[in-house]
């Protein structure tokens, strides 16, 4: 079997293995955030938190909500590694630094997981499991609750109440997130996943010596850093390292994890705005630029551009042998069109085509599928753009779902999908004029500048993966790109939060004749036309200076 | 101005109390609970795949290692890989790929050098091995750097040097390599491949039994 075929099957495995979840999934979320009972556990937690879950919130209270709880995980997460030197159970490794420590906290509360850390040598159990993997878990619940808040704002009428912060987080992670991961976990433990609470361990090597080698709670956070679309590895090379991702069934499996909740979320979707149609139209544009860069990467890591490729007769720089070219390039796109940024090859060494989509992917803005929950709510946004587009063509004022899109939501909408190209553009440009942030660079010309432009860009979209030669542990990378985190995670959400209280009080417009018709191939097509033209219009320049004139000069 | 830090105050003391549940039960109870599974039913897998001969540990049938004499099979090369810069109590294997990209001068000398290399130690005085048998993996760096497996082609191509400096008919070596050699999971997951270390110490025990 030639090594293309083995990667069409293992992409038709995929789909039919999420086709199968999509139904079930999708519906057992829309009854979680739907259901007005609580389970005995929520209500001991939310006697801890003193939270009345029954409490509607308008869009104000639901934001304060999200940005105190997000607050309150930055400084934990900061002061818990600023004391990682005195903490027991952290295999006496130091404290870390000020800027790393707040670039890791903005990055793992922000859903990034950028790590500018080596996961092996710098973070203990105790920072791992009580930190960084809690963050995993409690970051994508808050993903998904802004999305379920967005949903009710389309499905409500004449009221401005979303819902409940602190149940939606709290049935989140104990309803959805929790169960998948437990099994997920246990499945990864039997694939070779290490779990356990060793201390450093040396053994024997056959060719003399011996070696040194962590033990952890591996299996356990590699399961939700798939499930929550986080990404941050235990170790540096992430899902590359053989006791993170041990097999080729252990590949697809966690390829599988992080599309799961963003895909099914297209039918929770459906199932709150009572038409499943609805979801299936945004599904299907998700699905359509998906599958376009899977295959688009094939087709360049296949050809293997670039001189060195040339050489050695394939790209197999930066990727295992037991996983190949074909099923690395589904799980790097994978990893970069959701908000993971797991990888299972090294992107930096992909061709610089294939180097090229993995850039473009996150700056589509994350949404096909996208992270858990911020897919879906950057995917709608994406459909408020398009249905105003399609409004401007015919002259009527748009509509979505019912809901009149007026001046107010188109404004909110547009503030929504520009910030991310300043953050990435403003940023990238000032690294570039300043002497000093060039000297992390470990390639030269168009590809040194795509180190800096895929930081930025990783960071600002909340994806995590790096072109990583780039040097990010030095003071103006943890700050900056720390920085790009928090605003492009929670800015957006401001705006998503204040969109879906104005959807929420409108009442509902009938449908006419005139309406567009969103459910339809026609409207799924104008969707993937207008994100890939906005977001081509937007970063073209600065992809000619990097990836493309690397891949269009070998 | 005094109502507000007090609302913002109480509403920070709300996240942090929140925190602190969810973390006794995702960074607590959560990783015991799969800990405790993961021991009873999978104990050798959860410890790592620890692999023995000749009763001892000489490692993890999932960890790569480097520095095998030319006796024995050539894992892939590992240019990426590392050794902790902090914490330096320990002697830890740092993972890591080279992230060179593919117009970089330092990895187009590295696949020169390491194809060079391939051809020479493999070719012996009746078998000549040409530039374009070498497959890519035996000249690249893996993302990990612990690459635990090499390409059946390039576990082939190294038959001939080991048959000979282990004075070991070809075809029985070569037997070996077969038996090494695992296809692709349900035949179409991942790719072919051969565990280095296991294959040494099926090896080993042949050279020394012969």
């Amino acid at each position: 079997m030639s090594p293309v075929l083995a990667g069409v099957l293992q992409l038709l495995a995929l789909i039919a293995a999420l086709a199968l979840a999509y139904r079930p999934l999708g519906d057992y979320m829309a009854r979680v955030y739907s259901s007005d009972k609580h389970l005995r556990v929520e209500k001991w937690i939310y006697r801890g938190i003193g939270a009345n879950p029954n409490t509607e919130m308008r869009w104000p209270a639901y934001l304060r909500g999200v940005l105190a709880f997000s607050a309150a995980g930055v400084l934990f997460l900061y002061v818990l590694q600023r004391v990682q030197g005195i903490l027991p159970g952290s295999l006496g490794f130091a404290s870390i630094d000020p800027d790393q420590a707040f670039n890791t906290a903005a990055s793992f509360v922000s859903n990034t997981n950028w790590q500018s850390y080596y996961g092996e040598q710098a973070m203990g159990h105790v920072v791992q499991t009580a930190g960084l993997a809690v963050q995993n878990f409690v970051s994508a619940a808050v993903g998904i609750a802004v999305a379920v808040a967005l949903v009710r704002g389309f499905a409500r009428s004449r009221t401005g109440e979303l819902g409940n912060f602190w149940a939606d987080l709290v049935r989140g992670v104990v309803r959805i997130l929790l169960p998948i991961s437990v099994i997920a976990a246990i499945v990864l433990v039997a694939c070779g996943v290490i779990q356990n609470f060793s201390g450093i361990h040396e053994v024997g090597q056959f060719t003399g010596g011996s070696q040194q080698w962590n033990g952890g709670a591996v299996a356990s956070q590699e399961a939700i850093k798939e499930v929550g679309t986080n990404g941050g590895g235990y170790f540096n090379a992430n899902s590359a390292h053989p006791f993170e991702n041990p097999n080729p069934f252990s590949n697809l499996f966690e390829i599988f994890l992080l599309l799961l909740i963003p895909f099914a979320l297209t039918r929770t979707f459906g199932r709150m705005v009572g038409s499943l149609k609805q979801g299936y139209a945004i599904l299907a544009t998700m699905a359509t630029i998906w599958l376009g860069f899977i295959c688009l990467m094939w087709w360049t890591e296949f050809a293997h551009h670039g001189p060195a490729f040339e050489i050695a007769g394939g790209a197999m720089e930066g990727k295992e042998q037991r996983f190949g070219i074909g099923a690395s390039s589904i799980f790097s796109i994978s990893t970069t069109l959701t908000s993971t940024g797991a990888v299972d090859s090294f992107h930096s060494s992909n061709t610089g085509l294939g180097g090229g989509l993995n850039l473009l992917g996150m700056q589509l803005g994350e949404i096909a599928p996208g992270g858990v929950g911020s897919g879906l709510y950057g995917m709608l946004v994406m459909a408020i753009i398009a249905v105003f587009i399609a409004g401007l063509m015919v002259g009527r004022t748009p509509e979505y779902l019912g809901k009149k899109i007026g001046t107010r939501e188109i404004k909110l909408a547009a503030c929504y999908i520009l910030i991310t190209p300043a953050l990435v553009l403003v940023f990238t440009a000032a690294a570039m004029a300043l002497p000093t942030p060039g000297n992390s660079m470990t390639n030269s010309g168009a590809h040194g500048f795509s180190e800096i432009l895929y930081a930025y860009t990783s960071a600002s979209n909340n994806n995590g993966s790096a072109f990583a030669g780039l040097n990010a542990d030095t003071q103006w990378f943890n700050s900056t790109l720390g920085l790009a985190m928090l605003l492009g995670r929670f800015l957006p959400m401001v705006f998503v939060l204040a969109l879906a209280g104005s959807l929420a009080e409108q009442k509902p417009v009938p449908a006419t004749a005139g309406t567009l018709r969103t459910e339809k191939p026609l409207f799924t097509g104008l969707l993937v036309g207008a994100i890939l033209i906005i977001t081509g219009l937007t970063y073209f320049p600065a992809l000619a200076l990097g990836p493309l004139a690397e891949g269009l000069a070998t | 101005m005094n109502n507000s830090v007090t609302n913002t105050a109480r509403l920070l003391a709300a996240g942090l109390r929140a925190l602190l549940v969810l973390t006794l039960v995702c960074g607590v109870l959560y990783p015991l609970a799969v800990t405790g599974v993961a021991q009873a039913l999978f104990n050798n897998k959860a410890n790592g795949s620890e692999i023995k001969a000749d009763g001892k540990v000489v490692g993890s049938s999932l960890i790569g290692q480097q520095g095998y004499s030319l006796d024995y099979f050539q894992p892939r090369p590992a240019n990426g890989l590392g050794e902790n810069s902090v914490n330096t109590q320990y002697k830890l294997i740092l993972s890591g790929a080279t992230n060179r990209a593919g117009d970089n001068p330092e990895l187009i000398k590295w696949v020169k050098e390491a194809k060079a290399k391939v051809v020479k130690d493999n070719s012996t005085a009746d078998y000549k091995v040409r530039p374009s048998q070498v497959p890519a993996d035996a000249v690249t760096s893996s993302g990990s750097g612990l690459d635990p497996d090499i390409s059946p082609a390039y576990a082939d191509l190294q038959v001939h040097r080991v048959a000979e400096r282990n004075g070991l008919p070809a075809a029985q070596v070569q037997k070996l390599v077969d038996e090494h050699t695992e296809g692709r999971t349900l035949g179409f997951m991942g790719e072919p491949r051969v565990n280095v270390l296991e294959l040494n110490i099926a090896l080993k025990d042949l050279a020394a039994k012969s």
